[in-house]
């Protein structure tokens, strides 16, 4: 039943994944923290900033480590890997396929056009999710919020700054 | 087209194991690697198709696998390519997941991970800012509703993507917005 689960969650979360890593963190949160309670917010947290550290798509990261925790096993990371990546693999090669039906069609262009202030939504909720006691424990994790976030803004890379805020961890906690 | 599954599978478990920070990072490899030094597509090919591979969903990594792969060797090197891109984050996590279990209660790594924690927060929010430089009030408004409504009312964000997407197509069957935009297009 766990494994049916865990497939039909990333199978969703790989399906309507738009807009990217960000947005996408909305999605893995209402499947992963809201609906299954398979990780608190505060680990799903922990999952990004490693996925920042490693190479790879976070959707993937976190099928990979979701599906070990859940399970306990190597097959339940595999099946949520496997299950993320379906979506992805079929509907790409459509696409490439029909490319040039695609491109000139209105109704494909208006969905997209339509979707993309939902995707400023689902980034900011995304934000908003992580933003909690669990993950702002004190004044030190504003100090360290607002130092990373004026840091991005000015483009600074995020592998540094993830790393920074780590040693900022270590120094402070 | 001769490329062989093995260089396709290779060529992108490379690009797997050095693309740091999301999809766009892997851009630059591809080019270098598949349009100029093995001229499996041209570069007008792939960067007309790179904006379908951000259109469709799933993460922009593996959407770019899977065209380049299926352009150049059809279903099995999209397989290749795919296999390719996925392996190196699998390895990489499994080992986390199975390592970090045992380290989780250790101090220095407790704390690490409460200074990263507000990063990531501080990561995810800081594009936002540019982003909506370009908007007008009443997208700004529908997005700042709709994350409130996902992230108070636990709703499901796909709920937002279909209305989004359902709107969109509606207004495309507008007459006079073709009519319109076909001349803007020609001007």
């Amino acid at each position: 039943m766990i494994y049916l689960n865990l497939f039909l969650s990333y199978l969703k979360i790989g399906f309507f994944g738009f807009g990217g890593g960000y947005a996408m963190i909305s999605l893995i949160y209402n499947e992963v923290v809201v609906q299954n309670g398979w990780l608190t917010a505060a680990e799903l947290a922990d999952v990004a900033a490693i996925s920042q550290m490693t190479p790879g798509p976070i959707a993937i990261n976190c099928a990979t480590y979701v599906g070990y925790t859940v399970t306990g096993n190597v097959w339940g990371s595999l099946l949520a890997t496997v299950a993320v990546c379906l979506p992805s693999l079929t509907l790409m090669m459509l696409a490439t396929k029909f490319y040039f039906r695609l491109r000139d069609n209105r109704q494909f262009k208006g969905a997209m056009s339509g979707m993309q202030p939902m995707m400023i939504g689902l980034i900011l909720s995304s934000a908003l999710m992580l933003f909690g006691e669990s993950t702002f424990i004190d004044w030190k994790s504003w100090v360290i919020f607002a130092g990373c976030f004026v840091a991005s803004v000015r483009k600074v890379n995020p592998i540094l700054l993830i790393i920074l805020s780590a040693v900022a961890g270590i120094v402070l906690y | 087209m001769n490329t062989s599954l093995w260089t396709i599978f290779s060529s992108f478990l490379k690009i797997g194991a050095f693309t740091f920070g999301g999809g766009y990072a892997m851009i630059p490899l591809i080019e270098a690697e598949m349009i100029e030094k093995r001229g499996w597509l041209t570069r007008e090919e792939f960067w007309n198709q790179l904006t379908i591979a951000q259109s469709i969903p799933g993460p922009i990594a593996l959407n770019t696998a899977v065209f380049v792969g299926y352009k150049t060797r059809g279903v099995k090197g999209a397989f290749a390519a795919l296999l390719g891109v996925v392996i190196p984050s699998f390895v990489i996590i499994l080992l986390i997941a199975t390592v970090f279990t045992e380290f989780k209660d250790n101090p220095t790594v407790t704390a690490a991970f409460k200074g990263m924690r507000p990063a990531v927060v501080a990561l995810i929010a800081a594009p936002l800012i540019s982003m909506a430089k370009g908007m007008n009030w009443w997208k700004i408004a529908l997005a700042l509703g709709a994350a409130a409504v996902i992230w108070l009312l636990g709703v499901s964000p796909i709920w937002f993507i279909f209305a989004g997407a359902v709107v969109g197509i509606c207004y495309s069957f507008r007459p006079e917005l073709g009519t319109e935009g076909r001349k803007e297009g020609e001007r």
